[in-house]
C-alpha cells in the first residue's frame, strides 16, 4: 500500500449552504510550481483534485470528499492594473472584493459581480457567474479578455477569443474540470460616481413582475426582483423590483468622495448600535414557516406602501453585495443549512413555469424563505446556464427530517424546468440528477465537453463531488 | 441529540461484540468497514478488510484507504481484544505481550489516527471497548486488566484533547458478555446482541463512559472502593 497523504492536511470542507460537510486533504499553493506539485501528489496517491476558491458555491461544486482539494485563495496578487483602459491582470485567487477595492478609486467597477464579494476570480470564471445586470452586460466570462490555464499534464496555455478559442469558451463555465486558472485578465467598467440611483417598485403578482421587468429592461443598468414565496393564488409572485442605474458624468458632484473605498464600506452595526456580526442569532428564531411568512409579508407590505417608487442613491457595494449586508446570515439556517434551487427559463415560458414552481412548493408544504428573480441573456460559453429569459432562485431550509422531501420536490421542479426548456447552474446546484444533464444542455454540448475533458485531462485527475454526481464517470 | 452514523470503521469486526456492532450498524443503514484478521463476507453494506492490528506500521495507510472507500467517516470502534486463558500460577510473557500488543498498541495505532482526523475535521465519534476488568487489579487477570485500565486512561486523555473540537470519545465498560472471549466465564452473561445495542445507544448519545449493562456501574462503584487488603483476600 502506498504511503499515506500527510494527515495534517486534513480539514473539514463544507458547502457554502452548510448542507454537506466533507473531510479532504487541503493544499494551498502560492505558485504555479506549487500547483503542479499538488497535482503530482494527488496522482501518486490515486486521489482526484477538486479545485476550490473561496467556497461560495451553495452545493458540492468545490468539494472532493476524502480527496485532494486545491485551494487557490493564497495566489491572490493583482499582477497589473491599467487605470486608463480599465484592465486588470490577476492571480486566480484574487477576490471580487480585492478587485473593486483596488480599482474603484480610479473610477472602475467590475462589469459583473455576484451577490457576495468573496468569490475568487478563478471560481467566478469557472462558474461563469452573473450579476443583477446579466441581461445588459452578460456574464463575467464576457468580460474576461484572456487567461492562462494549467492542465493536469503540466502544460500552460494562454486562451482568449483569438487564441485557443474553444478552450476559452469551455473553461469559462467549465466548473474547474478542464484545468487550473493561473492568470486572469479582465476588463472593468468606467463609473462616474460611487453611487447607483435605485428605484424600488412593488409588484402584486407574477404578471406585474414580468410586465415591470419588460418595461425597464431597455434603459436600466440593473434589475432584480425579490419574491415573497408565501404569496399564493392571485398574489403568487408578489414582491419588489429594484432598478438601479449608473450616474452619468456630472450627476454626482463629489465623485472623488463617493468613489473612495471607505465610502462604500457596508456599515458594521445596525442603527449604529447592534453589531451586525451577531444579527444572525436574532434571525434564527424566525427561520421557520411562521416567522418567514411574517417577515416576507411585512417586507412585501412595506414595498407596496412605504418604499414604493422612492428613488434613492446607494453605493455600488451596498447595492451589489446584499448577501454580505448581514454577515453570517446563513448561520440562521443551522444546523441543517440550506440549498438554493435556481432555474433559468426562456422568456416565453418563464411566467407559467415560475407560477407552477411556487404553487408546487406550496402544495408540498416546503416554501422557500427567499425568492430572487433576474433577467438573463445568452452567451457563447459551452456549458452556460444562461438563457434569453429569466431565472428564479429559491432558498430552502434543510432539516434532518425534510431533506428527503426537499430532494423529491427538487426532482418535481426539475421536470417543470425541463418542460419549459430551462437550464440549471452548477454554482447553485445540490440536487440535479445525471439523467437530467443532457436534456437541458443538449447532448451535443455535453459530448463536446466530455471530448475536451478527455483531451485536456485524460486521467480524470480534476473532479469534484458535483462532477461525480452529475457526470457519473 | 441522538446522532445517526453513516460511515463507520469497526476494528475487530469479525467476532464477539465487534461482529454484532458491524451487523447492527449495517442494519441501520450505515456503511461499515469491518477490519479483522479473518475475512468473510458479513452482509450488505459491509466491506471486510484483512488486517492484523499488531501490524502497526500499515495502520495509517489502511485507515486513509478505508476513509476514502467509505467516502468519509463518522464513527470508529476499536473492538479488537484478546484475553488468553491464564492459569493462577502462570506468568507467561508471550501471552502478556500479545495482550499488550492487541489491546493497547493496536488501539493506540488506530485511535491516534482517528483522533487526529476527527479533531481536524471538527467532529466524529470514537468508541473504545474497555472492560470492568480495568477497574481493579484482580488476581486472575493481571495483564488483561492492566490493558483495559490503560485503555480507559488513554481514551479519557483523547477526550480531553479533542472533545472541545466536537469529537465524542466513548469508553465502554462491558461486564461479562456472551462472546467467544468469555467462554470460560461461569455465571450470568449479557447476550452480545444486547451489549452491542446498548453500546450503539451510548455512542449515539455521545456518552463519556458507559457500563454495559448499566447495573455494572453500581457493582463497580462498590468494588472500586474495596480496601486493598480485602481485595487481596477475595482473589475473585
Amino acid at each position: 500500500m502506498s504511503c499515506p497523504l500527510p494527515q495534517d492536511r486534513l480539514e473539514r470542507v463544507s458547502a457554502w449552504g452548510m448542507n454537506t460537510h466533507t473531510t479532504s486533504y487541503v493544499f494551498r499553493p502560492t505558485t504555479i510550481e506549487g500547483i503542479k506539485e499538488v497535482l503530482e501528489t494527488a496522482r501518486q496517491h490515486g486521489r482526484f483534485v477538486a479545485l476550490r476558491g473561496s467556497g461560495c458555491s451553495y452545493g458540492d461544486a468545490s468539494l472532493g470528499a476524502e480527496n485532494v482539494v486545491l485551494d487557490i485563495t493564497r495566489m491572490n496578487r493583482i499582477l497589473s492594473w491599467d487605470p486608463i483602459k480599465g484592465v486588470a491582470e490577476c492571480e486566480p485567487g484574487v477576490t471580487i472584493k480585492q478587485l473593486w477595492q483596488y480599482t474603484l478609486g480610479d473610477g472602475w467597477w467590475p462589469y459583473v459581480v455576484s451577490g457576495t464579494m468573496f468569490p475568487t476570480l478563478a471560481g467566478a470564471a469557472a462558474m461563469n457567474i452573473h450579476g443583477k445586470n446579466n441581461y445588459r452586460v452578460g456574464t463575467i466570462g464576457d468580460h474576461i479578455l484572456e487567461f492562462d490555464l494549467l492542465t493536469p499534464d503540466g502544460t500552460r496555455r494562454t486562451c482568449s477569443r483569438e487564441q485557443n478559442a474553444e478552450i476559452f469558451h469551455a473553461a469559462i463555465g467549465g466548473f474547474g474540470m478542464l484545468g487550473v486558472f493561473t492568470r486572469i485578465k479582465i476588463e472593468l467598467k468606467k463609473v462616474y460616481s460611487g453611487h447607483l440611483r435605485v428605484t424600488p417598485i412593488g409588484v402584486k403578482n407574477w404578471h406585474e413582475m414580468f410586465t415591470e421587468f419588460e418595461k425597464h429592461l431597455v434603459d436600466s443598468d440593473y434589475l432584480v426582483g425579490w419574491v415573497d414565496c408565501f404569496g399564493a393564488g392571485e398574489q403568487s409572485g408578489r414582491g419588489q423590483i429594484h432598478r438601479a442605474d449608473y450616474l452619468k458624468p456630472g450627476e454626482d458632484t463629489v465623485p472623488a468622495q463617493t468613489l473612495q473605498v471607505a465610502h462604500q464600506e457596508l456599515p458594521d452595526t445596525l442603527f449604529g448600535l447592534l453589531p451586525k456580526s451577531i444579527m444572525w442569532k436574532f434571525i434564527q428564531p424566525f427561520t421557520n414557516n411562521f416567522g418567514m411568512q411574517l417577515i416576507n409579508a411585512l417586507k412585501y407590505l412595506s414595498s407596496v406602501t412605504l418604499t414604493q417608487g422612492k428613488v434613492h442613491d446607494v453605493t455600488h457595494a451596498g447595492f451589489a453585495f446584499l448577501l454580505d449586508y448581514v454577515p453570517g446570515w446563513k448561520y440562521a439556517y443551522l444546523p441543517g443549512g440550506l440549498i438554493q434551487y435556481q432555474s433559468f427559463i426562456p422568456k416565453e415560458t418563464a411566467e407559467k413555469c415560475f407560477t407552477e414552481q411556487l404553487a408546487l412548493c406550496q402544495k408540498r408544504g416546503i416554501v422557500p424563505y427567499l425568492g430572487v428573480f433576474k433577467r438573463h441573456r445568452t452567451d457563447p460559453f459551452l456549458m452556460t446556464h444562461s438563457v434569453d429569459g429569466y431565472s428564479f432562485a429559491l432558498d430552502f431550509k434543510l432539516t434532518t427530517k425534510n431533506r428527503a422531501k426537499v430532494w423529491a420536490l427538487a426532482a418535481e421542479l426539475d421536470a417543470l424546468v425541463l418542460a419549459a426548456g430551462g437550464r440549471f447552474y452548477f454554482a447553485k446546484d445540490s440536487t440535479l440528477h445525471p439523467a437530467r444533464l443532457e436534456s437541458y444542455l443538449a447532448e451535443e454540448r455535453v459530448q463536446r465537453f466530455r471530448a475536451l475533458k478527455q483531451q485536456l485531462d485524460p486521467e480524470n485527475l480534476l473532479q469534484t463531488d458535483l462532477y461525480r454526481r452529475i457526470f457519473r464517470t | 441529540m441522538s446522532q445517526q452514523f453513516h460511515r463507520a470503521i469497526v476494528v475487530g469486526g469479525s467476532s464477539g461484540i465487534g461482529r454484532e456492532l458491524v451487523l447492527q450498524l449495517a442494519a441501520s443503514g450505515c456503511q461499515v468497514a469491518s477490519v479483522a484478521r479473518r475475512s468473510e463476507p458479513q452482509g450488505e453494506g459491509i466491506k471486510t478488510y484483512v488486517h492484523d492490528v499488531t501490524d502497526f506500521d500499515t495502520v495509517p495507510a489502511l485507515f486513509q484507504q478505508l476513509c476514502l472507500e467509505l467516502g468519509g467517516l463518522d464513527l470508529i470502534v476499536y473492538a479488537a481484544g484478546v484475553m488468553p486463558a491464564v492459569g493462577p500460577d502462570e506468568f507467561s510473557f508471550s501471552k502478556d505481550k500479545q495482550m499488550v500488543e492487541v489491546n493497547i498498541l493496536g488501539a493506540v495505532a488506530w485511535l491516534n489516527e482517528a483522533a487526529q482526523r476527527f479533531g481536524q475535521a471538527g467532529g466524529g465519534t470514537i468508541v473504545g471497548i474497555g472492560s470492568v476488568a480495568g477497574e481493579r487489579g484482580r488476581a486472575p487477570k493481571p495483564v488483561y486488566g492492566a490493558t483495559k485500565a490503560f485503555l480507559e486512561c488513554y481514551l479519557e486523555s483523547l477526550r480531553n484533547r479533542v472533545g472541545t473540537k466536537g469529537v465524542k470519545v466513548v469508553t465502554i465498560k462491558p461486564g461479562p458478555t456472551d462472546t467467544p472471549m468469555a467462554t470460560d466465564h461461569v455465571g450470568k452473561k449479557l447476550p452480545a446482541t444486547e451489549a452491542a445495542r446498548q453500546i450503539l445507544a451510548a455512542a449515539r448519545a455521545g456518552k463519556r463512559v458507559a457500563y454495559i449493562p448499566w447495573t455494572m456501574s453500581l457493582a463497580f462503584f462498590l468494588i472500586r472502593r474495596l480496601p486493598s487488603p480485602i481485595m487481596q483476600r477475595l482473589k475473585f
